[in-house]
């Protein structure tokens, strides 16, 4: 096969060329790439409901959990939080306060946190069968907003048991969640390329989302904790993906909390910048994934 | 382009270019203490890993037609496998190119895809990966399950499956669609013997409707059936590609050689 044409080109690879062949190794561009991850729409529910089965599969209780984790989970630091550590002060409902940022935020930790693992974890998968790697690390992402959406309808629930009152505000609450899924999709899809190459991020990720939830105010008031620090501190700490929609969330469903109008364009800014990086980098590490 | 293999009505499917695939594996990473790890950070020296480069085929170059049915066969570890990965777009070359008419579908033998939910759902999910619609994947489950034999297990998860079964219900699911071109890698060593007579049938059946047919196998005289042209690869290069016949009886010979070669020197031994 020595024979060249003007090109450079392989006799063979002419050939291939002259009867329409396409390289098994090259990557489609990132349109057909999209196109082809989004026919296989119905691969991604079906991968995402596969794991909840196997998450549950095991436990006595099965999906019920998906219910009394979340639950579990304010109640935990409603007693450390509210109680012991009087984080409450200077909030007038608590309740729905504390409620509402430890279920916004731990979509956003467990999500990103099971994305770093979708290649890995589909390793029989990816060596059997031939497709868009994408689809791995949303199904993860669709998985999490299936239990996203359990604990959003407790959310409600205790909200308006607090006494808040059903407002216009309210109709903000899907335009935030797609900011917020959007972001996190994004942020999911950098750790899920990252999480493909080393293993040492697994280790490293729960310190960095811990560090995450605490500088979030997912149990205190970022405005009140900063008022005595300099201002970019605080500054800092609201313009936070974590801390913008947290209290977007809080925005639409609480009269007591409001957000500044500079909080609802960082909501948009991170979501459109993460999504697009996080979509351009996974896309382009795809060869990486199959070896 | 006057050679005659380029010639007349014979339409390429597969091209493979100078093709070069390289591992590297790791031997053992860094077996030592957690002592040794810390140690090895602080003097900045790479971890004391025993990585190995394999290079698994080394500039293989081949083309194959509409209607062909290719044996591949060779010693353990002559690249085989890694060639139909590399046709599968499972394995990225390290150089060189493989160049296909459309999507080649790799049948191997690995198990289920995913051993914690049952054969069912693993039908579901291999069909959706493979690109079907939900109805095109319910329109094969019956025959995919009747294919496999495994009727009254397709509801319990495939980790509960014997090995048997796993490979006989892979086989079916990918073996259930049409392709324009197939590989199928050692499958019909597993399974039993009944089952590997349907399989051979299937891989005649999809040969025969005008697709290309890669097959690694260790039985030669189900190559010899079915296969029109044979390759012989030798540590990762080819060493002989022809008619099925003419290309096993020279693998044959030289297995035959270095076998009583070896005798030989154990003997004096």
């Amino acid at each position: 096969m020595t024979v060249t044409n003007p090109n450079g080109d392989s006799s063979a690879k002419q050939l291939a060329m002259q009867h329409g062949l396409v390289s098994a190794s090259k990557i489609p561009g990132l349109g057909d790439y999209i196109k082809s991850t989004w026919r296989r729409k119905d691969f991604i529910a079906e991968l995402a409901d596969a794991r909840s089965t196997q998450q549950y599969s095991d436990s006595l209780l099965g999906r019920i959990w998906q219910l009394i984790t979340p639950l579990l989970n304010a109640a935990i630091y409603y007693l450390i939080f509210g109680i012991l550590l009087g984080t409450s002060k200077g909030i007038e409902n608590f309740t729905a306060f504390l409620v509402a940022g430890v279920f916004v935020f731990n979509f956003m930790q467990v999500t990103v946190t099971a994305a770093s693992a979708s290649i890995p974890k589909n390793d029989r998968l990816i060596k059997a069968i031939h497709f868009p790697k994408l689809v791995l690390p949303l199904a993860t992402v669709v998985q999490q907003i299936q239990q996203y959406v359990v604990s959003l309808i407790v959310l409600v629930v205790i909200v308006l048991l607090t006494g808040e009152p059903l407002t216009l505000m309210w109709l903000t609450l899907p335009l935030v969640l797609a900011m917020q899924i959007l972001f996190t999709t994004g942020f999911a899809l950098i750790l899920a390329r990252w999480g493909a190459r080393s293993r040492d991020i697994n280790q490293l990720l729960p310190f960095f989302t811990r560090t995450w939830r605490y500088v979030s105010g997912v149990f205190f008031s970022i405005a009140i904790f900063t008022a005595s620090m300099p201002d970019a501190v605080g500054t800092a700490l609201l313009l936070n993906p974590g801390a913008v929609y947290i209290d977007l969330v809080r925005d639409s469903l609480m009269v007591t909390e409001s957000s500044d109008p500079l909080i609802w364009i960082m909501g948009a800014v991170w979501a459109i910048v993460f999504f697009a990086v996080g979509l351009v980098y996974f896309y382009r590490g795809e060869k990486k994934y199959v070896n | 382009m006057s050679t005659n293999n380029l010639s007349t009505s014979k339409i390429p499917t597969v091209v493979v270019d100078d093709l070069n695939i390289k591992y590297r594996v790791i031997l053992g990473a860094n077996t030592g203490s957690a002592a040794g790890a810390l140690r090895s950070l602080v003097s900045g020296k790479a971890p004391s890993q025993v990585v190995k480069s394999v290079h698994a085929v080394k500039g293989v170059s081949l083309t194959a037609y509409e209607g062909d049915t290719i044996g591949l066969v060779g010693r353990n570890g002559s690249g085989k496998s890694s060639l139909l990965k590399a046709v599968a777009g499972l394995l990225q070359p390290s150089s060189g190119d493989v160049y296909t008419a459309s999507q080649a579908t790799l049948l191997g033998v690995s198990g289920a895809l995913n051993k914690s939910i049952s054969g069912n759902r693993n039908i579901t999910l291999g069909g959706l990966a493979m690109g079907m619609s939900r109805e095109e994947v319910e329109a094969i489950r019956q025959q995919v399950i009747d294919f496999a034999d495994i009727e009254e297990f397709i509801d319990m998860p495939m980790g509960t499956y014997s090995s048997g079964m796993q490979a006989r219900l892979r086989f079916s699911i990918a073996a259930a669609r049409q392709h324009e071109i197939l590989l199928v890698d050692e499958t019909l060593s597993t399974g039993d013997t009944e089952f590997r007579a349907r399989s051979q049938a299937k891989i005649r059946e999809l040969s025969g409707a005008a697709g290309t047919v890669f097959v690694v196998a260790h039985g030669h005289a189900m190559i010899r059936e079915v296969c029109n042209r044979a390759i012989w690869m030798d540590k990762g290069v080819i060493k002989m590609d022809g008619e099925t016949n003419a290309v096993l009886d020279a693998y044959e010979a030289d297995v035959a050689e270095k076998k009583a070669a070896k005798e030989a020197k154990d003997k004096d031994k």
